[in-house]
């Protein structure tokens, strides 16, 4: 029973980072039906960007609100350099389908390349803003520390703040007329470009979040977030592109069920496991969990 | 205060000149209607006008300042509307957060709100469907919400494609009934295209006729109605 | 028609001696990364024909790769099979999995389809890790033979792997080719373009659709034994993900449509990372431009590419 809890709580914690970067992509998809390979790319870049605060100032709380914003910056430089091209672009033909993904995964090679270019490739520790050292009840120690806290407490405020501006402000309005319906939404006066610049800029934010929560009980290195990009994103798939809150689900699925395969069945079939779990829903339901009723083709 | 002056316009669509060589102009407050068979670049001049389509050469303007070759956001913001044709709404969106849309750039929130009860005054049907989704709407009431979004955005110029297309009879007429009350109201200039050439000309001042691209004939409405040649020509009778 | 046909083989064929005789002039490191080429030019065809042509995205071909190494190595060391025979079980193994996937995968589309393939190409070849038959994480060997003795004394291991590879690739090329000529092909791209008038014109989407991804694993199989025979090995790290991202990034380059143009996708995934090895050299080389520098270019490349030459380079433009 004690074994059954704790995995949960492994799979909560693991569950709530996919959750962030499942809504980074998800934030993407949205406004501008696109999947951002290089969202992990742009994470490791601003949590890079966090570990310089953190080596000049030994305060790790500071440095998390700069990769934040930073992790928003970059974003929105992707959209408007890159995006917008793509999108003035678009292009008919059989290459429609895969050129965003392939232009996303060009910027995902580039920024690694970058990351590597300017930092190397040396594994580096980040500190710990709170300890790793789990709960401690009476005798037992379970596995879920003040730091699983931290990411799950911020990952579930994060999806509010998400869900709350999408479906109460007229931002968020915005965010959702410009992905339905761009033209519509430009006849109406709304700023569609400016509007997918901010989603942007969100999913930049959200994904330097994930960076930023995850590094100190990892590591640092210019391809530790890639893993993170693959359930990220068989998170969102699972979740259904088009809804935050799938995308929260998703994460949490995916972390709770490779922790019980990694706990119970082997600890190196994580990845045929995570496979496994998004094709049994995909099975069932093609358009994730939460998908909408009209399957939209990317 | 001068209205829509389009002189020499040319507007290509894809590798196809859809507008050629096109002049005519509209007094404020007059309700023109723009007629011609399918294809004829009808569409094409009302993107062309609210920025959505480049211009190849010519001028539009409204109130003296060019509009051509602008962003659509921003011609909206000068009091230039489209309501386009088939899909001038959000299906996924309700029929509240539709309206909503006109409103987000406003400053006046005031006026948007009186906006807004003017219009659902205007389409009582829309205030019972508020909170649901505009995919759940009928055609009519779909054309309604559009119209309805454009007016909470207090147009100065509104260009309406094809409001009756795909719609029965009766709703027609309520939605140019509706139409022609409202241009009196808020003392608007309209420019209307529309296939329905007979209801169009009844309640415009003016009828602009278009084939091919090419401005055929330009004319008060009661005249182009009663001329025997282009009735057989455009109206079919 | 006939005519066209046979100037095409005779093409074929010249490419082929053409080929076989530069190999004997050119120098070992060449010759093996010519090897690697045929290898790409098999595997990025597999993706022309599945995304350009049928429309359906794969972000995991390197897994399909993976099944059709491990085939053919397994099936050479446990029934003594000819190379040229594990080649075919490659192909066939490689198949069924397309074919078992290519169902499951039939009402998916763009992100979701995705998704899938890249969950398969991170989740399968771990799976040797866990079976012991599968030789975990030290790999199995495969072990080609060597050249035969009529080939003279100076044909090398290099060599006659490329023999092997570019011959095999010379073959599915040709294969590929006539498939996607054919009444299939058409079928394909009818579907692709045109799903609705195409079903009322009697084309069988879903059967469409999964025999283009059966037939594009099937090729992806023999590409995997072929990177089998020049790494003497396979291994899960011969199979990584960005195998199948490369695999990608070639058929854009190649243009999708254009089979011509795996050629130039798959000389230049090989070519880039020995030109930057280069210029980083001759930049200075440290460590980390050495290492980074060839990404940085090969992914620049992929970006301006796709955004500006979706289509395949000019020349090959028809």
């Amino acid at each position: 029973m004690e074994r059954f809890l704790n995995t949960i709580l492994i799979g909560i914690s693991g569950g709530s980072i996919y959750g962030l970067m499942a809504l980074a992509l998800v934030l993407v998809w949205r406004s501008t039906r696109v999947v951002n390979f290089a969202q992990a790319g742009q994470a490791i870049l601003s949590t890079y960007i966090g570990y310089v605060v953190i080596s000049h100032t030994n305060n790790y709380w500071l440095a998390f609100p700069i990769a934040i914003l930073f992790g928003a910056l970059i974003g929105a430089l992707v959209d408007v350099l890159l995006i917008r091209i793509m999108l003035r672009r678009a292009h008919q033909g059989p290459v429609a389908a895969i050129a965003p993904v392939i232009a996303t995964l060009g910027l995902l090679g580039l920024i690694r390349a970058v990351v590597g270019l300017i930092w190397g490739g040396d594994l580096r520790q980040f500190k710990l803003p709170v300890t790793n050292h789990g709960f401690t009840f009476g005798h037992t120690t379970i596995p879920f520390a003040p730091i699983n806290l931290l990411i799950v407490v911020t990952t579930f405020l994060v999806m509010l703040v998400f869900a709350l501006i999408f479906q109460r402000t007229n931002l968020g309005l915005s965010l959702r007329a410009s992905a339905y319906q761009p033209e519509i939404a430009r006849l109406s006066g709304i700023r569609v470009d400016l509007t997918r610049t901010i989603g942007w800029a969100f999913a930049g934010a959200a994904g330097a979040i994930a960076g930023i929560l995850v590094t100190p009980t990892n590591y640092l290195a210019p391809n530790s977030l890639d893993l993170l990009l693959v359930s990220g994103f068989v998170a969102a798939v699972i979740g259904g592109l088009e809804s935050l809150v799938g995308a929260a689900i998703g994460g949490l699925i995916l972390g709770i069920g490779l922790a019980f395969v990694l706990e119970y069945v082997s600890s190196s079939l994580a990845f045929p496991a995570a496979f496994l779990v998004l094709i049994a829903v995909l099975l069932v339901k093609p358009a994730g969990l939460i998908g909408s009723k009209r399957v939209r083709n990317a | 205060m001068s209205g829509l002056e389009i002189t020499n316009l040319e507007v290509n669509h894809g590798a196809i000149r859809a507008v050629r060589n096109l002049s005519f102009s509209i007094n404020p407050g007059e309700l023109a209607a723009v007629i011609g068979a399918n294809g004829a670049g009808k569409t094409t001049l009302l993107r062309a006008l609210s920025g959505l389509k480049h211009v190849h050469s010519g001028d539009a303007k409204w109130q003296g300042i060019s509009i051509i070759n602008k962003k659509p956001e921003n011609l909206v913001r000068s009091g230039i509307v489209h309501v386009s044709d088939g899909k001038a709404v959000i299906p996924e969106l309700s029929v509240k957060e539709n309206l909503a849309l006109s409103g987000i750039w406003r400053k006046d929130k005031k006026d948007v709100a009186k906006a807004t009860a003017e219009v659902l005054d205007l389409f009582p049907i829309l205030a019972a469907r508020l909170a649901q989704s505009a995919d759940s709407l009928s055609g009519g009431e779909r054309q309604m919400l559009a119209i309805g979004r454009a007016l909470i955005a207090r147009p100065s110029l509104l260009l309406l494609d094809e409001p009756s297309l795909g719609l029965a009879p009766l709703i027609i007429e309520q939605i140019f009934s509706a139409i022609n009350s409202l241009r009196h109201t808020y003392e608007l200039t309209v420019l209307l295209v529309e296939q329905n050439a007979t209801s169009a000309l009844q309640i415009a001042d003016i009828g602009i006729i278009i084939n091919l691209g090419e401005l055929v004939t330009v004319g008060p409405s009661h005249i182009l109605l009663n001329d025997p040649a282009l009735r057989a020509a455009y109206l079919g009778y | 028609m006939r005519k066209k046909q046979f100037r095409t083989n005779l093409i074929f064929i010249a490419i082929g001696i053409v080929l076989f005789l530069a190999s004997n002039r050119v120098d070992e490191l060449r010759v093996y990364q010519g090897a690697t080429v045929a290898v790409y030019v098999v595997a990025i065809s597999a993706i022309i024909l599945l995304t350009g042509y049928s429309g359906q995205i794969s972000l995991g071909h390197g897994a399909l790769m993976a099944v059709g190494g491990y085939a053919a190595v397994l099936s050479r060391n446990g029934w003594h099979l000819p190379v040229w025979l594990s080649f075919v079980a490659a192909v066939l193994a490689a198949a069924l999995f397309g074919a078992i996937l290519g169902v499951a995968a039939g009402r998916l589309t763009g992100p979701y389809l995705a998704g899938t393939t890249l969950a398969l190409a991170v989740g399968l070849p771990s799976l040797a890790n866990q079976f012991h038959f599968l030789g975990g994480e030290q790999g199995l060997n495969y072990d080609v033979g060597q050249p035969p003795l009529s080939l003279g004394q100076d044909f090398t291991q290099y060599h006659w792997y490329f023999w092997i590879a570019g011959s095999a690739a010379l073959i599915m090329t040709w294969l590929v080719h006539n498939v996607l000529g054919s009444r299939y092909g058409r079928n394909w791209r009818a579907a692709r373009s045109q799903p609705t008038a195409a079903a009322l014109a009697g084309i069988h989407l879903g059967r469409s659709k999964v025999l283009a991804f059966t037939i594009s694993a099937g090729i992806a199989g023999l590409a995997g034994a072929l990177l089998a025979m020049t790494l003497s090995l396979v291994t899960p790290s011969a199979f990584p993900l960005s195998l199948s991202f490369a695999i990608v990034t070639g058929a854009v380059l190649a243009g999708v449509t254009l089979l011509t143009g795996s050629i130039v996708g798959a000389v230049v995934l090989v070519a880039i990372p020995e030109l930057t090895d280069a210029l980083a050299t001759h930049l200075g080389g440290s460590e980390r431009v050495t290492a980074n520098l060839p990404g940085l270019m090969m992914s620049a490349l992929l970006i301006v590419s796709v955004l500006f030459f979706p289509n395949g380079p000019r020349l090959f433009r028809r």
